[in-house]
């Protein structure tokens, strides 16, 4: 950090690119209209009677985010808006198309009924708090006064789904708020933006003592015990939403972003070594402990056994990816209903990917999330101020790891944990809180990327210069 | 509908969706090309250049400051920073750790605002310590009072080297 945070990349004398933003818009919302027609024609023969609709919802959400955009963040990154857009019109499409199966869909199979409409909603709900933060937030900064009241807050997010009567528990993970009359909603979600703020500030202020203040050993660095306090605070923390809600990926997410944060604050790779190996001891005991996780790690090592004489998600999960192949069977023409349950268009979205758009098309998704990571990144470098740095870290951190935690999980790389992909997933609280993030980090890039303003001309200065002579 | 018109729909998706990643790529690829790192003074100029030329063709032209000989670019040549030059045009250069420096030295060594390079009347460039804690040299000895700067004379701050060229 302490080359990085005198040290600002910028690309000289950048103009606003928000015309770059807006024929990139263009491009991400017609890509999903051409989505909704390709599994209209491949399913009834017909172009879908709501394609105009969801077209014009689709619109209608980035022209006014565009707008916004262009009036309160003139020099953001081009790049960000139109990726969430088309990752979430992409997500509209999918659950859209996974409604057209019976099995999903109709309660007498045991399904949730449609619920592309209820995403349209939630994803108009998390544009509004994408424009309430750019519109009400007029500076980075001022979050960083709000450290510690953001931890307070972030605690009280992780800890609200084990409060009996508040919390509840779907399939097997305590991670869920039942709010009367609105639904149930994922705390940590909105935990996952808060808690970034306040390791952002924390790390600001103390990453000279964790950096400076340590012994070396066996060439690592060793900190002094009380600098030690902290990460172990943490560690307990998330160690306790394993235990008691059984979420490995809440979990892991804010273990990562923690060790993440703290090393980019602090470039000391001995943090990154002591974050692998108290999470692995971590996830070692709770696997032994937990039957829940227990359950997940069998299924990760073993997903060809039988379960009931059912073969496991997981293995279906990699059927259909193989069902897919290179090129995939086409939108509207997988059988990733097979799956089971709703799971398709939440926890397993991927593989409706997967088998439909094939190998070509999950990789181009997992680029457009790779791009917007880098973005994230990117703006980080540019920012000016070490909060900003440290927070894009985090937020883009946080991003990045849920994505890898889910594509890992489902892929078979590592257990499945039932975190959602950002914007693609079905899921009401993942989306409104990924258009808060986005919101965060346009607002970071808009002040990174500002051109700085005027100096005094240098004729001025010799005037002054005359005087004091 | 024909098995014809879904394949060419399928592979034409997959197309768009690669056509639109690509041009996310050439939209961020001035990011890879075209970069300059710090210099935040050297940005703002080209910014500045077509003001700070209709000034001067507005007024006379000021006396001959930039005298024979004198140099015209400073150059770090050791420390984090080596191989920055930045133009000397008659403004105040500020060395230090401080974010709005004009040069902005990472260096343990080097104070929140450490020295300064000006010109004085005659278009000599002069350093001066701001009250430094670890001092800054020209040549070998410490700086106690403004001093010219002999052309090609290392001026040391910390880590960083920086001298005045031509």
């Amino acid at each position: 950090m302490s080359s990085a945070s005198n040290t600002t990349v910028s690309t000289g004398g950048l103009p606003s690119r928000r015309n770059t933003e807006l024929a990139m818009l263009v491009f991400a919302v017609v890509i999903p209209v051409f989505a909704y027609a390709n599994v209209g024609l491949a399913k009834d023969e017909t172009l879908p009677a709501g394609m105009l609709g969801y077209g014009l919802g689709l619109g209608l959400l980035a022209g006014v985010a565009h707008l916004v955009v262009r009036r309160y963040a003139p020099y953001a990154d081009p790049l960000l808006l139109p990726i969430a857009t088309l990752l979430n019109g992409l997500g509209l499409v999918l659950i859209w198309r996974l409604d057209q199966e019976p099995t999903i869909t109709d309660p007498d199979f045991g399904g949730d009924g449609p619920m592309a409409a209820n995403q349209l909603l939630w994803s108009t709900v998390g544009v509004a708090l994408f424009l309430g933060t750019l519109m009400l937030l007029k500076d980075h900064r001022i979050l960083q006064r709000y450290t510690y009241i953001s931890m307070v807050v972030a605690l009280a997010l992780l800890v609200a789904p084990m409060v009996p009567g508040l919390g509840r528990q779907v399939h097997g993970a305590r991670i869920w708020v039942a709010l009367p009359g609105v639904g149930s909603l994922q705390p940590g979600e909105f935990a996952k933006i808060v808690i970034a703020v306040f390791f952002a500030g924390y790390l600001m202020v103390k990453r000279d003592a964790l950096a400076l203040a340590s012994r070396r050993f066996m060439g690592l660095y060793l900190p002094r015990g009380r600098d030690m306090g902290p990460i172990l605070v943490v560690w307990a923390v998330s160690l306790m939403i394993l235990i008691f809600e059984t979420d490995l990926g809440t979990s892991l997410l804010f273990f990562g972003v923690f060790i993440v944060m703290l090393y980019v604050a602090t470039e000391r790779t001995s943090w990154i070594v002591f974050g692998l190996l108290l999470s692995a001891t971590g996830a070692v005991l709770v696997a032994q402990t937990s039957p829940h996780v227990g359950e997940r790690v069998d299924n990760w090592l073993h997903p060809l056994a039988l379960e009931n004489d059912n073969v496991t998600e997981t293995a279906q999960v990699m059927y259909s990816f193989g069902s897919g192949g290179l090129f995939g069977s086409g939108l509207g023409q997988g059988y990733s209903r097979l799956i089971g349950g709703i799971a398709p268009k939440s926890d397993y979205i991927l593989a409706t990917v997967g088998e439909e758009l094939g190998l070509a098309g999950l990789m181009a998704v997992i680029i457009l999330y790779g791009l917007l990571i880098e973005r994230g990144m990117r703006t980080a470098l540019a920012a000016r101020d070490p909060f900003g740095k440290l927070l894009c870290v985090g937020l883009t951190g946080c991003f990045a790891l849920q994505i890898f935690v889910v594509t890992g999980g489902v892929t078979g790389l590592i257990p499945l944990t039932g975190m959602t992909m950002p914007f693609l997933a079905q899921g009401g609280s993942s989306v409104i809180a990924n258009w808060a993030l986005i919101a965060l980090l346009l607002r970071i890039s808009d002040t990174a990327r500002r051109p700085a303003p005027a100096p005094a001309p240098s004729l001025d200065a010799e005037q002054t210069q005359v005087v004091r002579a | 509908m024909s098995e014809l018109t879904l394949t060419v729909m399928r592979l034409g998706f997959l197309a768009v969706l690669w056509l639109f990643v690509i041009v996310a790529v050439q939209v961020i690829r001035s990011d890879l090309f075209g970069t300059r790192v710090t210099q935040r003074p050297v940005a703002r100029r080209t910014e500045q250049q077509p003001p700070a030329q209709a000034r001067r063709a507005a007024q006379p032209p000021p006396r001959a400051r930039q005298r024979r000989g004198a140099p015209s670019k400073l150059v770090i040549t050791e420390g984090s920073l080596a191989g920055t030059t930045v133009a000397l045009q008659g403004q105040t250069i500020t060395l230090g750790r401080a974010h709005d420096s004009t040069i902005v030295l990472d260096d343990d060594y080097a104070s929140g605002r450490h020295a300064r390079i000006y010109p004085d009347r005659d278009g000599q460039w002069i350093v001066e310590d701001l009250g430094s804690t670890n001092g800054t040299y020209l040549d070998r000895g410490r700086l106690t009072t403004p001093v010219p700067i002999p052309p090609g004379t290392p001026i040391r701050i910390g880590k960083t080297v920086i001298e005045l060229r031509k």
